[in-house]
Formats: structure tokens, C-alpha cells, sequence
């Protein structure tokens, strides 16, 4: 990392686990401010597990998470995303309150008495969810609720978005429309950090990182990546 | 040409309504045995529905769903299953505290008596779960999670299996698997439908393809042909025809 880009994000050794299974073995990544990182890996290679123990949804058995410069490793999850980390899952989103009610829920982080002007941008982005704003998100599609969840992750502006397998569920044209925003977004200062399979995404990252059996195999720029065959092969196929 | 195959599953001018929301607008479709079928469409246009109705999860609202020739529309999920009708979900929901074999056992005793079952050792080999297969299910990664679905699906011996989203999630080198797999169920003369959203994938392992919009079909035929139409770019694919 060039010495004047201090990282947004800094997690440095990594390990951790469920019960007596340990998944992450010593596992180093950055994010700098307002870049997009990729994070690659097959099913099973600590993906999610990562991309949970930076957020704060299990707790890094070793290592150092470090947010802005400050260090979260042992913060509660609501904490890190008071600083500006956010984690987008559809898992997130609360199938009983309506999708404005979700998005509201959200935004609670930006402690604002009304984050009405939030919402409404948020609509603009995805036009589906204010078609629906009074429907529960349970009345929402797989995919829509997907949305629902990044919009919801949205909501609290963070500095840093999170994100596992957006795609995953989405139709191309939501794809498209996906990977659409995250640029606006990233034209305005976000930096995103995303689990992905969809080559799609390339067009976005500016860096990528390759977890296999838990440990890093490969990090570097996309034109380092895609210039390696083995690697472009396994994780995104032929062309 | 040989002539086509009679279908095994029939669904005519079916209806699903949620208050006043039309998930299915008159859906018609069919898929023989033997056949792999893609349902496709925008994320809301009803794919899942016409799965859930089929699988008995919704009783229709309107129009027919046949099984060879017998009405199956409002029949309850678990007697389907004994008729041949499983499925899979976008997300599984196994027994949590049961482990992958103890799941895999559940679905072998329940599954069609007059079909042989597969055996334990074949499905956990097969699909990949044998090294897991004494851990509880809420152990298990998104990837092995579908699996155990499949798995769990396939042991109740369906002719008729309707897969939600088995693929997402997964990377090219699991994808060329598990198509691999699916191809191979249909040449046992299992009749398939894969909800699905990865193209590629799709026009794999895919005969036919019906797009849905808004509750509806909107085409029939082969991907490669759906591509090129006006209007699945401009409500699903998205490009220069897109709004």
C-alpha cells in the first residue's frame, strides 16, 4: 500500500471459527477509502465467515480489525456500523415490518429524527421498493428482498458497504442495475467491499482477494487477476 | 424428428392472488419426462409462486395443474411428494439440529414406496456431503445447505423435481457439477424445472425455456432465441433495448 492511502479498513491475522471448526487462518485485507475490493473464493473457503468476523456477527479469535484507524476487533456490531461499516444480507431484513419500516430501521444508525430525505433517495436508486413502501417485506420476491437489504444497508450511510453475494438471486437486468448504482455509489466516496461468483462485478473492483481453505491465496489489482489464467478460470470460467 | 413426449406435468391459465396482486395471471406451460425446462424472469414476475403452486404449497386460484392427466391443483405438498412431486428452496430449511444423514433419512422413509430408494451412501457420495455427514445441518456452508436440499428432495424419488435457485452462489467450477448432475436426473427420465437467473447455466442444461413477466409467459422456445426478443431484453436481460 502506497504510504500516503491510509487504509479504511485494515484486518490483519485473521482467525476464527465455529465451535472446535476453525475456517480463517491468519487472513490480512484492506480496504482504502472509496475503493471497491472483491473478495473471491469457492464454497466453503471463509467467504462468509470473513466478511462476518469484520462486521462483528462472530468475534475474530486473533488478529486486529481496524476501521478509520480505529480499532473495532472486540467492538459490537451495532458500534462498527455507528462508524461506518454496514453489512448488506438479506437475512437482514425483518419480514414483518413493511420495506419503508426496513429501511427506516436502517437509518437509525445515522441518529437522525427523520430520515425522510434518506428514504427518498434510497427510492430513487430502487424504484421497486417505493412501489411496495407500504407492503411487509415478506410480500417481496427473493430477489427483491435482496434489494430491500442493500437499500437497508444503504440507509445508514455508511463509509464502508460490506456486502455477500449480491447478486446471488437477482435477474441480469437487476445485475446490470446493481452494479449500476454501486458505481454511482462509489463515485461518491463509498468504498465496497463484496463477495461475488458474477464476472460482472470486475467492472466495479479495483482490487481483488482470493480465499482458499481459509487462508488468502491471492491478492492484486483486477489486471493482475485476470492477467493470471489459472485463477480467471476458476473463479469466473472462460470468457 | 421423433414426436414429442407426452407431458407429465400440465398447467393451464393458472392463478395466484395475494389481496389483490396477481402473482399468476394465466400461466400455461408443460414439461415432459426426461425434460429440463427453465422458468425465468424478472426477480418478482412469479417463477417461485408457479413453483409453491405446483408443489402444493398455494392452493391455485384459478385454472388447472395436472400430473398425468389427474388434478393436482390444491393437493397438499406432503401427499405430492408420494405422487412424485419434490422440490427444492431458494433457502433450505433442513431440520437445524438433525445431522446431514439423520435429514437424508427423514426424506428415504417418507419418498414413494413402489420406487427402489437410492441409498445413503449414494446420495452423500453423489452430492458431495459425505465428509459432513454426522454434522448437524445448521453446520453446513449456503453450498452444502442446497445440496442436503437436493438430496433431501431426491430421496422421496420424484418424477417431477422443481429446483429454486439451486445454482446461485455458485462458481464456475460447481456449476459445471451441478449441471452436470441435473443432466444427469433427467436422463434417468425425471422431469425437471430450474428456476434460475445465471444464462449460461440456463441455456446449459436447458430444452426449453418459458419467460415470465408480471404473472405471465411472455415466450417459449429455446434461450438462445428468448435472447433475441424485444421484449425479454427489455423486462429481464436488460441492454440497449432496456428502458
Amino acid at each position: 500500500m502506497p504510504p500516503d492511502t491510509i487504509a479504511l479498513l485494515d484486518a490483519k491475522g485473521i482467525d476464527a471459527g465455529y465451535g472446535t471448526m476453525q475456517v480463517l487462518w491468519g487472513v490480512d485485507l484492506d480496504v482504502r477509502p472509496g475503493e471497491t475490493v472483491l473478495l473471491l473464493g469457492a464454497n466453503g473457503a471463509g467467504k462468509t465467515t470473513f466478511l462476518k468476523s469484520l462486521v462483528g456477527l462472530i468475534e475474530a479469535r486473533h488478529g486486529s480489525i481496524k476501521l478509520g484507524g480505529d480499532d473495532v476487533t472486540r467492538m459490537r456490531s451495532s458500534d462498527r456500523m455507528r462508524l461506518g461499516m454496514t453489512y448488506m444480507s438479506e437475512l437482514a431484513v425483518f419480514p414483518d415490518l413493511s420495506i419503508e419500516e426496513n429501511i427506516r430501521v436502517g437509518a437509525q444508525a445515522l441518529g437522525h429524527a427523520d430520515p425522510g430525505a434518506r428514504v427518498e433517495e434510497l427510492y430513487r436508486l430502487f424504484p421497486v421498493l417505493r412501489d411496495k413502501r407500504r407492503n411487509p417485506a415478506s410480500s417481496l420476491s427473493g430477489g427483491q428482498r435482496k434489494m430491500l437489504g442493500i437499500a437497508k444497508a444503504l440507509a445508514a450511510e455508511p463509509r464502508l458497504l460490506v456486502m455477500d453475494e449480491p447478486s446471488a438471486g437477482l435477474s441480469p437486468l437487476f445485475v446490470k442495475e446493481v452494479i449500476r448504482i454501486l458505481s454511482e455509489l462509489r463515485g461518491r466516496g463509498l468504498a465496497l467491499l463484496i463477495a461475488e461468483q458474477n464476472i460482472g462485478f470486475l467492472e466495479v473492483a479495483t482490487r481483488v482477494f482470493v480465499l482458499e481453505g481459509g487462508r488468502i491465496r491471492f491478492s492484486g489489482t483486477v489486471a493482475e487477476m485476470s492477467g493470471n489464467e489459472a485463477l480467471h478460470r476458476a473463479y469466473f470460467g472462460l470468457k | 424428428m421423433s414426436p414429442e413426449p407426452k407431458p407429465i406435468l400440465n398447467v393451464a391459465k393458472l392463478v395466484k392472488r395475494f389481496g389483490g396482486f396477481y402473482a399468476l395471471d394465466g400461466l400455461s406451460f408443460h414439461v415432459a419426462s426426461g425434460e429440463i425446462l427453465g422458468l425465468v424472469g424478472p426477480n418478482g414476475s412469479g417463477k417461485t409462486t408457479a413453483i409453491n403452486v405446483i408443489s402444493g404449497l398455494y392452493a391455485p386460484d384459478g385454472g388447472e395443474v395436472t400430473l398425468d392427466d389427474a388434478s393436482i391443483g390444491g393437493v397438499a405438498s406432503h401427499r405430492l411428494v408420494h405422487r412424485g412431486v419434490n422440490r427444492t428452496f431458494q433457502i433450505p430449511k433442513p431440520f437445524l439440529s438433525l445431522t446431514v444423514r439423520e435429514n437424508i433419512q427423514v426424506a428415504l422413509t417418507y419418498g414413494r414406496a413402489e420406487v427402489t430408494p437410492p441409498t445413503m451412501g449414494e446420495l452423500l457420495e453423489e452430492y458431495r456431503l459425505a465428509e459432513v455427514a454426522n454434522r448437524p445441518a445448521a453446520d453446513l456452508n449456503s453450498a452444502q445447505q442446497k445440496m442436503l436440499d437436493l438430496t433431501r428432495a431426491l430421496a422421496t424419488r420424484p418424477r417431477l423435481l422443481l429446483l429454486d435457485e439451486l445454482a446461485a452462489g455458485l462458481n464456475p467450477a460447481e456449476l459445471d457439477w451441478i449441471a452436470g448432475r441435473i443432466q444427469a436426473l433427467a436422463a434417468t427420465g425425471m422431469a425437471i424445472i430450474v428456476v434460475e437467473h445465471l444464462m449460461g447455466f440456463i441455456e446449459h442444461i436447458t430444452d426449453r425455456v418459458i419467460v415470465l413477466n408480471a404473472g405471465k409467459e411472455i415466450f417459449e422456445g429455446k434461450l438462445a432465441a428468448a435472447v433475441k426478443e424485444p421484449q425479454v431484453i427489455e423486462v429481464f436481460l436488460g441492454g440497449e433495448h432496456a428502458a
